[in-house]
């Protein structure tokens, strides 16, 4: 009988990862223990103290470049950097979600099983508070991120994928108001992307059998073997082939990328703005992390075949996302299209295959989280009686109610707009320039011609909160309390320090942008 | 002083200036007014005295300073200026101190914060000094996007009728161009071995396809800019929406990084494909010159008019560039400071008369000379420098053009020379029909009418009077300075000027 070997784990290395999950179960007992007053305090206290934690790990790890616990975990330069990006990022994300100055209670429901719509629904809307179980859903969900990013083989990789989905599917679907809204959300959610992880979970079975029969090496799914098989393996490229396909699915699907992006615009819309915000800057993170990792490590030798597939992908995701956002009327179903164009950029930055590629998307991934929450935190608060006010029309005039706060928002659609001293200027260089180094000048026209289109958009929503009068039914924005004005001042100082100095991130992210196999 | 950093300190010094002002308590316009107008007049006396200690038989360059920025991407802070960006930096400085002079009361019409107004404008000159500055052609692009907000405000926060609707098409053109330039701009990073400083550009090597590509990015950007045929229609739409003083720095300096941009990075950077491409440069030009005249003829709108008459007036420019002699360039870069000064004289002088009838439809006015004689006076000047008389400044631009450009292209010139009748047509018949002929009786009923030019319009417009009769006869000093950089830019895309021959009589003598 063959002895079974333990494979040997390096627990400070992926000690983020677990300082996360650990919180998140802290998070359940305390759900259990404490009383139901302190409960909101302990819980995003220690939700913040975990991301510190493992915020701090990740630093001190820096130079870390290793492949641990058997060959399922790879701590490596892009692996630190988006874990450190998505650590902050949550931070930002935590302290929205822990604000209940701006709606009484928060923006969470205070019981989730209540019928939507009925007499109780009503009564819980009107400020009882909202349910602590946010903060270990989120925190799990950071974890399964942290992992994604890290995952060294399509297993693990699809673990951490569902562990970090199911949270948010759970999360969607707790907004205090318009719950049937939130509820659809949520449903339409995990529908889709439980078929996007069935898609990912065949891909990998696919890729399994390609990697059988090689010489001299067992098969497995870990990125070494599918990294050697690519060139070796004498099964058919067909296997080959239809797993990536399928792969690229169910991670596109969580990427928003067209033509898996259907679900974006319901699931911005319905979710809780904090959690919206969330999902827009860390899954964004994450699900590009893990396809960098999936295609420059496991599949950098089959280049030549996916590349003009994503590249279609990309201009797709780039026209859909900008066209569409042209017909919007809902703030939030805008910023979900303009996420969805985002992507189509940052497909862009996967498919330049160098380093600069690498690390300009790498600094594409943070400047956008930055900005993006910023985005959702001012969304939270132009507020009426009913709740958030997100029709663009309600916006009318918002400059002469509440000029701060639509000076702030208007810097904010600049920078997506690309105009430069802002980071959205920045981002875009620093993908667009090795996109064209790497001979792929059809995408970067590509770029440009969209972001032409989705310049639109983001002005009309200047000239509405500018130039338009304020009328009748233009709400006032909330003063926000401590946590969403730290959160929003973060996120528009950091679009303005990685526009006007982008040098440091960007000497970062160049440092990390080496992945091991 | 050479030594001293006059380009970056210019290019600061009025958004520091514009920070004071915008912080300023609300309910004390007066103060704000003030402040600007102090300002600017500081930025004025520092420009004088880089005018002054500019060498003008000396480097191409001069000024120039360099502070790294983006390591990463060979970005630095790099400033230099040769004489066609010293005599543009001249005229903004000494456009906005007017304009902020001339539009004391403007924004006190709308309901929108007055400091902020004159906010808004030391920040676009800000950028408009940062534009001509730059010698990144990162820093460049910088400022030539960031350019837009500012005027955007201006125009859609301040502007008159339909200010909405030409904010967003003056935003969205301008950005539509700027993105192919974007695009251009990392092309030629890429090509040019990832720096972005000038003059290293200025040496690499481009393919011969790859060039025309990126001639075609910055091309675009800056024909939309500028505006050239058939790139023009927000023009218009901008010039008659904005507040006067707004238009007049549109007009009279914005739009001049269009054709300063072609004299500055298209033919140095793609000698081969600006010549490639002249043809088809001077064609535009030449269409712009009668399109936009016929258009101006049939305004009906003041604002509107000067708005076309400009169009034309950059069709010369145009034609002056692409000709590609010493003289038409000379002529060209001439051209562009005169311009600004004679457009810009038109466009106050033109918001005066709006203000006080309170409409800017020429069918409005009718024999306005009788009530404001002095206003009318300093409009029919204004519109004699426009259409070039000789004696005004316009008419030695313009007639460098012609000849620079007879030398080498005669139908062109040819052509051109016909925008001479058109614009006396339009010029001509506009002040005709506002401040001649028989009073119009709704004049008599508006109070404003009735009051000719305030001291603080006289000041106004002085300058400007005394600068373009004082060029008109004795444009040596600003000459000189053009000359040796419009000569450099001609050595770049290597061309020399025809010699000079009376006939065919030379060539048969030499046999």
């Amino acid at each position: 009988m063959t002895e079974l070997k333990l494979p040997s784990i390096d627990y400070a290395a992926i000690s983020p990862i677990l300082i996360m999950l650990g919180t998140a179960l802290l998070g359940v007992l305390v759900e259990a223990l404490v009383p139901r007053r302190w409960r909101h305090v302990v819980q995003l206290t220690l939700a913040l103290l975990a991301v510190l934690a493992a915020l701090t790990m990740v630093v001190l790890s820096a130079d870390e470049r290793i492949i641990t616990a058997g060959q399922a975990l790879a701590i490596d330069g892009p692996t630190l950097f988006l874990q450190g990006a998505i650590l902050v990022l949550a931070a930002m994300a935590l302290l929205l979600i822990g604000d209940r100055s701006v709606e009484r209670g928060g923006a969470f429901v205070a019981q989730a099983a209540v019928t939507a719509e009925s007499a109780d629904d009503r009564r819980q809307a009107e400020g009882r508070n909202g349910l602590t179980e946010v903060y270990p859903l989120t925190t799990f969900a950071i974890g399964g991120m942290l992992i994604f990013v890290a995952a060294n083989d399509l297993l693990t990789m699809f673990i951490a994928l569902e562990v970090f989905s199911l949270p948010l599917y759970l999360l969607c679907a707790l907004a205090r108001r318009r719950r049937l809204l939130s509820q659809e959300a949520a449903m339409k959610y995990f529908l889709l992307g439980a078929y996007a992880s069935a898609f990912f979970l065949f891909g990998v079975a696919l890729i399994y059998g390609f990697t059988a029969g090689i010489p001299g090496r067992s098969a497995g799914v870990d990125f070494a073997t599918i990294h050697a098989a690519v060139g070796e393996s004498p099964a058919s490229p067909v296997l080959l082939f239809a797993g990536m396909a399928l792969l690229a699915i169910g991670l596109l699907f969580k990427a928003a990328a067209a033509p898996f992006h259907v679900w974006t615009p319901d699931v911005y819309q319905g979710a809780p703005t904090p959690v919206t915000g969330f999902m827009a800057a860390c899954t964004k993170v994450a699900a590009f992390g893990a396809l960098l990792r999936v295609f420059q490590v496991a599949f950098a030798d089959a280049n030549w075949d996916f590349t003009p597939v994503l590249g279609a992908v990309a201009v797709l995701t780039m026209l859909v996302g900008a066209v569409l956002a042209v017909t919007q009327t809902d703030i939030k179903r805008l910023l979900a299209y303009s996420s969805i164009a985002n992507a189509g950029y940052l497909l862009v930055g996967v498919l330049a295959p160098s380093r600069d590629g690498l690390a300009g998307t790498m600094f594409y991934l943070v400047a956008y989280g930055f900005s993006v929450l910023a985005a959702f935190a001012v969304v939270t608060l132009v507020r009426d009686d009913d709740g958030e006010a997100t029709h663009l029309s309600r916006w009318a005039g918002l400059g002469r109610r509440s000029p701060f706060f639509a000076a702030l928002f208007t810097f904010i659609l600049l920078a997506f707009a690309g105009i430069p001293l802002t980071s959205g200027f920045t981002s875009k260089f620093a993908i667009f320039g090795p996109a064209l180094e790497g001979g792929q000048a059809w995408l970067v026209i590509a770029g440009v011609l969209t972001s032409m289109i989705l310049a639109f958009p983001y002005l009309r929503v200047v000239v509405m909160m500018w130039l338009s009068e304020p009328g009748e039914s233009t709400p006032t924005v909330m003063v926000p309390g401590g946590l969403t004005s730290a959160a929003l001042m973060i996120g528009v100082l950091a679009t303005l320090v990685l526009g006007v100095a982008p040098a440091p991130l960007l000497d970062l992210a160049a440092g990390a942008a080496e992945f091991v196999r | 002083m050479s030594n001293f950093p006059f380009l970056s300190v210019l290019t600061v010094a009025p958004l520091v200036g514009a920070l004071v002002v915008a912080f300023l308590p609300r309910h004390r316009p007066e103060l704000a007014k003030q402040v600007a107008f102090a300002w600017s007049l500081l930025v004025l006396v520092l420009s004088v005295v880089m005018w002054v200690s500019f060498n003008a038989g000396g480097d191409r360059f001069q000024f120039r300073e360099s502070y790294s920025w983006i390591p990463n991407w060979g970005v630095s802070f790099t400033f230099a200026a040769d004489g066609i960006a010293l005599v543009m930096l001249m005229l903004i400085a000494v456009l906005v101190p007017l304009v902020i002079l001339a539009s004391w009361h403007d924004a006190e019409s709308s309901k929108r914060s007055v400091p902020v107004y004159f906010a808004l404008l030391l920040v676009l000159e800000c950028t408009m000094i940062g534009v001509f500055a730059a010698a990144d052609v990162f820093l460049f692009y910088v400022f030539f996007e960031v350019m837009l907000v500012p005027m955007y405000f201006l125009i859609g926060s301040y502007g008159g009728h339909q200010r909405q609707y030409a904010a967003v098409k003056f935003f969205l053109y301008s950005l539509v161009g700027g993105l192919f330039m974007l695009a251009a701009v990392i092309g030629l990073w890429v090509v040019g071995g990832k720096t972005f400083d000038w003059q290293a550009l200025s040496q690499v090597d481009i393919s011969t396809g790859t060039e025309r590509w990126l001639f075609l990015g910055f091309f675009l950007a800056f024909a939309i800019k500028a505006p050239f045929f058939p790139f023009h229609t927000w023009l218009p739409d901008a010039g008659g929406a904005a507040p006067a003083g707004a238009a007049a720095l549109l007009v009279g300096v914005l739009d001049k990084v269009g054709t300063f941009g072609i004299l500055r990075y298209c033919l140095p950077l793609f000698p081969e494909a600006s010549k490639w491409f002249a043809p088809w440069a001077l064609a535009l030009g030449v269409i712009g010159i009668v399109y936009a005249a016929l258009l101006a003829v049939g305004q009906n709108d003041l604002k509107r008019l000067v708005s076309y008459t400009s169009i034309a007036h950059f069709g010369f420019i145009g034609v002056g560039i692409f000709a590609f002699t010493t003289q038409a360039g000379t002529g060209a870069v001439l051209y562009m400071l005169n311009h600004g000064l004679a457009t810009g004289l038109l466009f106050l002088v033109v918001g005066m008369l709006i203000s006080r009838r309170g409409s800017s439809l020429i069918s409005d006015f009718g024999g306005a000379g009788k009530l404001v004689p002095v206003l009318a006076g300093v409009l029919f000047f204004a519109g004699l420098a426009s259409l070039a008389l000789p004696g005004t400044a316009p008419f030695i631009s313009e007639f460098l053009v012609l000849i620079g450009t007879f030398t080498v292209n005669k139908p062109v010139a040819v052509i051109a020379t016909l925008g001479i009748i058109l614009a006396a047509a339009y010029v001509l018949w506009m002040v005709q029909r506002t401040t001649q002929g028989t009073l119009n009786p709704a004049l008599t009923e508006v109070d404003g009418m009735r009051r000719d030019l305030n001291l603080r319009e006289k000041v106004v417009v002085a300058p400007l009077i005394a600068l373009i009769v004082l060029l008109g006869f004795f444009p040596k000093p600003v000459t000189d300075v053009i000359n040796p950089a419009v000569q450099a830019t001609m050595d770049d895309i290597g061309r020399t000027d025809p010699a000079p021959s009376v006939g065919g009589t030379v060539q048969e003598a030499a046999k």
